[in-house]
């Protein structure tokens, strides 16, 4: 089993904190780390691998220092790791971004699987994922939660997608883009080898010159969309009133009666 | 790699993009210069800023696309399940009316699906002028191929300005795999949209960074632009059983042997409560110390005939399950009654509740941010607390 897993290096986005003063994102001593709902994506290819045998390679755009999100899926276990990056590849929104990292699993070449978080924690986007399968004009499988079955003969997944109303079961080809949900399984820590072997690990870096990629479709240039403004969003009006009283039951008792005299339960 | 360029003769070192910068990438050098970290996203509230002119942002080169003019209307994907709609695609018609009518111009919707007419007779009813309706025994589930293939040709056919779908699981599948077919822009989990003056673009406002930031978008040189929205966030439209509208059939573009992907089942689990659509919502929190904790929201949900919701560290603690999660990774929702309990209202959390027409919170810590969005409040142990308001509520509404 071939498998290829997109990874992003984000922000901590739970230990970002607005300054109050200011109103705007405090990043210092924010760790970047990697994206939580890929590390559930690079669990599940090494599992397979596991099961099957072959090889699960991570791929990642991004600046020089994502390498190490790479060396630390190494630890957890991939085989091999490369890195996207390129000036040219900057200020790329979901469409360039996609066709980069679609670029790149062509140039790698045999796959079986690729796999993806369901979203990145800092762009809450989950389109690049879509945006891959389809420069790639192969399945995608979103929002799974469960890989039931493989076969590789009949080229044949059967997989539990978490879906609004429950999960749904389905059956698709191989090769295909699978992106992933934290119920599919509990991602492993790195292991002391694993560690050992990531500070040895030569990652190569390919740029846009490595790739078969149009310059006007990369990066800023590439990129249809375009972030005008950003802003801290404006306070929720909530005027909170606090219960008073000596008592929780008093407390209790004016909650109760002020949401039935308002009417906000009948 | 940091988009931002500063002329550094120009640069004063006043420091007044400092403050500006949403995400503190700038500081000054030894020299008193500005110098950007790789925080920068070149997201460029910084260039309007600087009295020197010494920030920039390098121009996209214009797109030869010289057809914009061609495309206009304002298109709507009406999402279904089983033959009935998802609200999303109402209030998506609703907001799509307000943008028509600013852009003077017809609001279409495009059901696709089996036998699903019915659905297209009600989009007009709640504001559509035209529908696209595709019925075909291919569509009844929602699979990403067959629905994607259809709504390509019809935009390569009709070309509409503006496209919007749910963000929904089916919605972010589908318009991401549209959008990369039609190489325009998509702005994901919209929860603003507006026209702006002269230039007539859709500004799609977005929360990003866990909801830290609202981003507003744009996409001057792609049609159609294309934005899934947030659930819950745009007014329900009032149907109108007297309005008139078009319904222009389509065809179906791929037989069922072309399609790879089949539908086997669909488990609903039991218990599962769509918190989404939940009137009422008792949620808890890490306050609650464990799943045990949870029986006490659980009775004060049950006396108020709502839906259990949790925050992530409860969902992440394992002590529920994710179907129950609200926030920016989990549900948003707009109940008329929530009840936070034991939640400290992270901005994460704010993002899938703050909408809410009413927001409780119970918390033993007065300073926890819950209480700046919320309209009443208690103070204390929630496993005091909650039992005396289920009590109290008990006794009122004689249960």
């Amino acid at each position: 089993m071939q498998a290829i897993v997109c990874i992003k290096q984000v922000p901590d986005t739970t230990e970002v904190k607005i300054d109050p003063e200011r109103g705007t994102l405090i990043r210092e001593g924010v760790p970047s780390i990697i994206n939580p709902f890929d590390t559930y994506a690079i669990e599940e290819a090494l599992r397979l691998r596991e099961k099957f045998g072959g090889k699960v390679t991570v791929i990642t755009m991004g600046p020089p220092q994502a390498i190490s999100a790479l060396k630390e899926a190494i630890a957890m276990g991939a085989d091999e790791a490369i890195l996207l990056s390129d000036a040219a590849f900057a200020g790329a929104d979901t469409w360039a971004t996609a066709y980069t990292l679609a670029a790149a699993i062509r140039k790698i070449g045999n796959f079986d699987l690729i796999f993806c978080g369901r979203q990145a924690i800092d762009g809450d986007t989950g389109q690049v994922g879509p945006g891959i399968a389809t420069q790639l004009q192969i399945n995608q499988l979103t929002y799974v939660c469960k890989i039931s079955s493989l076969d590789f003969d009949k080229k044949q997944i059967e997989v539990e997608r978490l879906v609004e109303e429950g999960k749904e079961v389905v059956q698709s080809v191989l090769p295909c883009l699978v992106t992933v949900v934290k119920d599919i399984n509990q991602p492993r820590y790195p292991t002391i080898l694993g560690i050992r072997r990531s500070q040895k690990i030569q990652i190569p870096t390919w740029t846009a010159a490595d790739l078969e990629v149009d310059q006007k479709l990369i990066g800023l240039n590439g990129s249809p969309t375009k972030v005008v403004k950003i802003e801290t969003p404006p306070p929720r009006q909530g005027k909170c009133e606090i219960m008073e009283a000596e008592s929780v039951e008093q407390q209790a008792e004016m909650l109760a009666e002020k949401l039935i005299a308002e009417k906000i339960i009948v | 790699m940091a988009l931002l360029q500063i002329k550094r003769e120009v640069c004063t070192g006043c420091g007044l993009c400092i403050q500006v910068c949403p995400f503190s990438a700038l500081s000054l050098d030894n020299e008193n210069i500005i110098v950007v970290s790789e925080a920068c996203t070149g997201c460029g509230a910084c260039v309007p800023e600087c009295p020197t002119a010494a920030l920039s942002l390098p121009e996209a080169e214009k797109k030869e696309q010289t057809d914009l003019g061609d495309y206009n209307g304002v298109w709507v994907w009406v999402e279904q399940y089983n033959g009935l709609a998802s609200s999303i695609s109402w209030e998506m018609i609703g907001e799509g009316r307000r943008l028509a009518d600013k852009r003077k111009t017809m609001l279409t919707a495009c059901v696709l699906g089996d036998q699903v007419e019915s659905l297209a007779r009600q989009a007009i009813t709640y504001g559509a002028d035209r529908v696209f309706l595709v019925e075909d025994p291919t569509l009844k589930v929602y699979r990403t191929d067959p629905y994607a293939r259809i709504l390509v040709e019809l935009v390569k056919k009709y070309k509409p300005e503006i496209f919007l779908l749910g963000a929904s699981t089916r919605g972010r599948d589908l318009a991401g795999a549209v959008a990369t077919y039609l190489y325009t822009g998509l702005t994901a989990d919209c929860t603003g949209l507006e026209i702006e003056d002269g230039s007539n673009l859709l500004l799609q406002i977005r929360p990003a960074f866990g909801g830290n930031i609202m981003a507003t978008i744009k996409c001057p040189y792609h049609r159609p632009q294309m934005a899934t929205v947030r659930h819950h966030v745009f007014e329900m439209p009032v149907p109108d059983e007297s309005r008139q509208g078009q319904i222009i059939r389509e065809k179906a573009i791929l037989l069922e042997e072309q399609i790879a992907t089949r539908v086997l089942d669909l488990i609903v689990e039991k218990n599962e409560v769509n918190i989404a659509d939940a009137k009422i919502i008792v949620s808890g929190g890490r306050g609650l110390k464990g799943p045990e904790g949870f029986s006490v929201i659980h009775e004060l949900a049950e006396v108020l005939g709502g839906a259990v919701g949790a925050s992530r560290a409860a969902v992440d603690a394992g002590w529920i399950s994710y179907a129950h999660q609200v926030g920016q990774t989990g549900r948003t929702v707009r109940p008329d009654l929530y009840i936070a309990c034991g939640i400290s209202g992270a901005i994460q959390h704010q993002a899938g509740m703050r909408t809410s027409k009413v927001i409780v919170a119970i918390n033993k810590d007065p300073e926890a941010p819950i209480f700046q969005i919320a309209d009443y409040g208690i103070v204390g142990d929630l496993f005091t607390v909650v039992p005396a308001l289920t009590r109290a509520l008990k006794k009122r509404l004689n249960k």
